[in-house]
């Protein structure tokens, strides 16, 4: 696994308006485009300083690729990035307060203490 | 020497801004309650009169993150530029612009390395909610210079709860050493418990109110040893997965005292948290 470069997706995504409206809309060109252009970004150095190594698991792909929280949530990305990214791209959908994000918590409902552990 | 004249810890709720602002049907049934409360624990700070803030808070992933995460890290600049887009977006938060106290700064990260704790630093910090929030709910006219301490409650491995408390108690010893003739209180925002992105998050009350009374007994009555004993690294993870921010809620009691009880206590039960205020005044309380 790779935790870090999950959460590095989900920080550095969460921070910018016009990704926030890409992932929700073209999730696959997205994770696509980020893993191949943004991920491997060290320091905030020149390209010629990138990671030769960091990549996705293919489970971490696909979880991001199909917004689905729960594996996130299971795979160790730390919950606070994961719910405030699917808060800003999901909310706007509720049709009363706070139902998007009981729901994110409902889906949740199986997993038991100890949660996942989210050290990276 | 300056002098501590206010040692203040509460939540950094980030809906406080929208709902005390908010009119007609978008303002929530329980705004009223919640402005009353602050202003009363607002007066407790004003009536102390300061000259500066130091601001203890834990960054959210906005300024600090894993490719190179301190402990615990003071700002050290003329101005900080605070709340950020997801901020905006999440809480309606407005930007602000804060200045500093370098002068203090340095001598926190001087006196602060003597004295054990190996600090970082920045020089270009952006303050997120941890600290803007209680500039809200404490100081709105946000006319105060301020250093802004932040501690890592978020990415593991975190310290100790204990290292939190020795923290606190060399920040009093610190800012008390600092040679100026300044007010300075110590402000710090932590959490009770909380859960975020888990099947506890969002219910009616904080996901364990039992701890949430435990911990208010605590530090309202400055009961460190009973604090200490039941705390541990292990422990937090049960009322909530975000109830680690309660460790500095206990930086904050090394900062008043072992055994000093706060002389402002308030709590309000909010949907998915318990709200706290303390006040402390090492002085004795201003006229």
């Amino acid at each position: 696994m790779s935790k870090y470069l999950l959460n590095k997706f989900l920080y550095t995504v969460d921070r910018d308006p016009e990704l926030v409206e890409r992932y929700r809309d073209e999730p696959g060109e997205l994770v696509a485009w980020w893993e191949d252009e943004r991920a491997n970004t060290v320091l905030n150095c020149v390209t010629g300083e990138s990671s030769t190594w960091l990549r996705f698991t293919d489970d971490e792909r696909a979880a991001l690729i199909s917004h689905d929280h729960v594996k996130l949530f299971e795979l160790g990305a730390h919950p606070f990035l994961t719910l405030t990214l699917f808060i800003a791209m999901f909310e706007r959908d509720n049709t009363e307060p706070l139902q998007y994000q009981k729901a994110f918590g409902a889906r949740l409902a199986h997993f038991d203490m100890p949660y996942p552990d989210i050290a990276t | 020497m300056a002098s501590i004249v206010a040692v203040i810890a509460s939540t950094h709720h980030p809906f406080y801004y929208r709902a005390s602002t908010a009119t007609g049907e978008d303002r929530p049934p329980f705004a009223d309650e919640w402005t009353r409360k602050i202003l009363a624990f607002r007066e407790t700070l004003t009536r102390a009169n300061p000259d500066v803030l130091v601001m203890v808070g834990s960054d959210h992933f906005h300024q600090l993150w894993l490719d190179n995460m301190p402990q615990f890290l003071v700002g050290k600049a003329p101005f900080y530029d605070a709340n950020w887009y997801n901020e905006e977006r999440e809480f309606g938060l407005p930007r602000m612009l804060l200045k500093g106290q370098e002068d203090l700064s340095a001598h926190i990260l001087r006196a602060g390395l003597d004295d054990g704790f190996d600090l970082a630093f920045s020089n270009e910090l952006r303050i997120d909610h941890s600290i803007t929030c209680p500039i809200i709910t404490l100081r709105p006219e946000a006319d105060l210079p301020i250093v802004p301490i932040y501690t890592n409650i978020f990415a593991p491995p975190l310290p100790q709860p204990a290292r939190f408390v020795k923290l606190g108690e060399s920040i009093r010893r610190i800012v008390e050493s600092w040679p100026s003739h300044l007010r300075v209180a110590v402000i710090g925002t932590g959490h009770l418990s909380l859960e975020l992105g888990g099947p506890r998050q969002f219910g009616p009350h904080g996901p364990d109110p039992e701890f949430d009374r435990r911990a208010v007994e605590w530090i309202a009555t400055g009961d460190l040893d009973s604090c200490l004993r039941e705390v541990t690294l292990d422990s937090l993870h049960s009322p909530g997965n975000a109830t680690h921010g309660f460790m500095d809620f206990m930086l904050m009691m090394g900062v008043a005292g072992a055994g000093a009880k706060a002389d402002h206590v308030d709590t309000l039960d909010l949907f998915h948290t318990m709200e706290a205020y303390f006040t402390w005044y090492p002085n004795g309380a201003p006229a």
